[in-house]
């Protein structure tokens, strides 16, 4: 359980890097089930159970999709700009899950 | 005054969290039928005649109806042996139409060529096969007679029928301890995964844990080959209490029972945890007005296990953070305080504790019990072979017969 929002995922040498200047939405095959402290994420398709651990967190997720890029969603969510690198490490790691993926135009 | 309930603390570490809750369970595991054709001397749940109160197929979807509606993504169920129920199939289809996953455990003596066909086409499902010994001398001696052989011939079938991520699940005990690395080699040769669990004093495993819990020495072993090995073996977070050796183990290092584990039983009964089938941890039964919703939700004796421990001999002790205390049905059924340590501390506090009871202490017993009441076939010769025979010639050629 490391990192600021996530479990822990191994990263792949040929993994490309996360890009917050484009459109990301939550993976279609990913159920977000509410809980006290944030969410549970559960991947349909890979099986791979994760949290978010803060309910700011769980609405920008969710919000990713009605935005053009990350920093324009963190905005609509009314995260502190300070707030915006941990954000952007935390939607880095649920990438890397498949948790969540590019919008493709 | 009232007692005031610890209240949830926001952000901080996910096994804080874990200690008060969640609204539905992680691992949930349904058993489906006490009935089994083994008689395993360690049966967590002293199964092996089907209760006639066991919930019928209406009332099983219903429970996945309802799981699905509570977002409880995979079940893992076991039993007894859950694929003796004649709509075991039917159940498995079902709960994955309903998005609720089933991880299942088995025997694998229903598990031929056509059915290991079938699980390699369904998407969802994760089969178990137990085995509690690398050879069959090891494995025979507590599962029965024939039973190693059983679980191979299901394994050869899933790997024939291109099964992928299929499970040997292991019972780690004092006589299969040494053969961790055999385990790992047999499992790979199917191109299967090893997942090992601890043995725990619950139903039959009380009469046996005395003679089957692995020695200080092996537990040091297996916390060792399980830092090295770790990563490509399954262990269900079970060997928390080992964390206290010095390094903490991956996964959930907590006593999840009540807290984001349960049990739901065959007849439908909830339970903190499937090693605590004992009136003393029933939470209330899936039949009952508001459902297995409602048991998980507000009953009082969930409610009061999601709370931090906070007295109790454990707390004072350097390592509590590493274990939480260990394994809460291990210390009940070995009739240690639930507030003291594990009956398995690997710091020896759990042997000094044991050896402090009291002479006269009658450890809890279940009442629960479903074990067969006559000789089983092959049945586990641990604790001594049948008494009686199972052909009057079996004893002497002659026996019972009247030559005059």
């Amino acid at each position: 359980m490391t990192g600021p929002g996530t479990g822990p995922v191994t990263i792949p040498a040929d993994e490309v890097p996360f890009d917050p200047t484009v459109g990301w939405r939550k993976s279609p095959s990913v159920a977000l089930r509410p809980e006290p402290f944030g969410a549970l994420v559960y991947h349909f398709g890979n099986r791979k159970l994760s949290f978010l651990k803060s309910k700011p967190l769980v609405a920008v997720v969710k919000a990713l999709e009605a935005h053009p890029d990350v920093a324009s969603t963190l905005r609509a969510c009314d995260v502190p700009e300070a707030q915006h690198p941990a954000y952007v490490t935390a939607l880095a790691t649920l990438s890397r899950s498949q948790m969540i993926e590019r919008r493709t135009p | 005054m009232t007692a005031v309930l610890p209240q949830r603390p926001t952000g901080g570490r996910l096994i804080d969290q874990f200690e008060y809750g969640l609204d539905a369970p992680i691992c949930l595991t349904w058993e489906l039928t006490y009935a089994c054709n083994l008689a395993c001397a360690h049966c967590l749940s002293s199964s092996g005649r089907r209760d006639p109160r066991e919930l019928s197929t209406a009332e099983a979807e219903a429970v996945i109806d309802e799981l699905q509606r509570m977002q409880v993504f995979y079940v893992n169920v076991g039993g007894g042996e859950p694929t003796v129920r004649p709509d075991f199939w039917h159940l498995l289809d079902y709960a994955i139409g309903h998005d609720v996953g089933v991880k299942f455990s088995t025997n694998g003596v229903k598990l031929d060529k056509q059915r290991a066909a079938q699980l390699a086409r369904t998407d969802y499902v994760d089969v178990q096969i137990s085995l509690d010994g690398a050879t069959a001398e090891v494995n025979d001696r507590v599962r029965g007679t024939g039973s190693y052989a059983t679980a191979i011939r299901a394994l050869e079938n899933l790997a024939e029928a291109g099964m992928k991520d299929f499970k040997v699940s292991v019972v780690v005990t004092r006589e299969n301890a040494g053969q961790l690395d055999e385990f790992k080699a047999l499992t790979d040769s199917f191109g299967a995964q090893l997942r090992i669990t601890r043995l725990r004093p619950s139903g039959r495993g009380a009469d046996v844990w005395d003679e089957l819990h692995p020695t200080m020495a092996q537990q040091k072993e297996l916390y060792h080959w399980l830092l090295a090995n770790g990563d490509g073996v399954l262990t269900g977070d079970s060997f928390f209490h080992l964390s206290a050796f010095g390094e903490a183990l991956p996964g959930l290092n907590l006593c999840g029972a009540g807290r984001v584990v349960c049990l739901i039983d065959p007849v439908g009964d909830v339970y903190a945890c499937p090693f605590a089938i004992h009136e003393n941890f029933l939470a209330g039964n899936v039949r009952s007005p508001g459902g297995f919703q409602r048991v998980w939700q507000t009953s009082d004796l969930f409610t009061e296990l999601r709370s931090p421990q906070t007295g109790g001999a454990c707390t004072k002790c350097a390592h509590f953070d590493a274990c939480r205390g260990g394994c809460m049905a291990a210390k009940f059924f070995t009739g240690l305080p639930l507030d003291g340590p594990d009956p398995e501390c690997v710091q020896g506090y759990g042997e000094n504790a044991l050896a402090a009871r009291d002479l006269d202490l009658v450890t809890p017993k279940s009442h629960i019990d479903h074990s067969h009441k006559g000789p089983v076939r092959g049945q586990p010769t641990l604790l001594g072979m049948p008494s009686i025979p199972a052909k009057i010639c079996d004893e002497s050629p002659l026996a019972g017969l009247d030559l005059r």
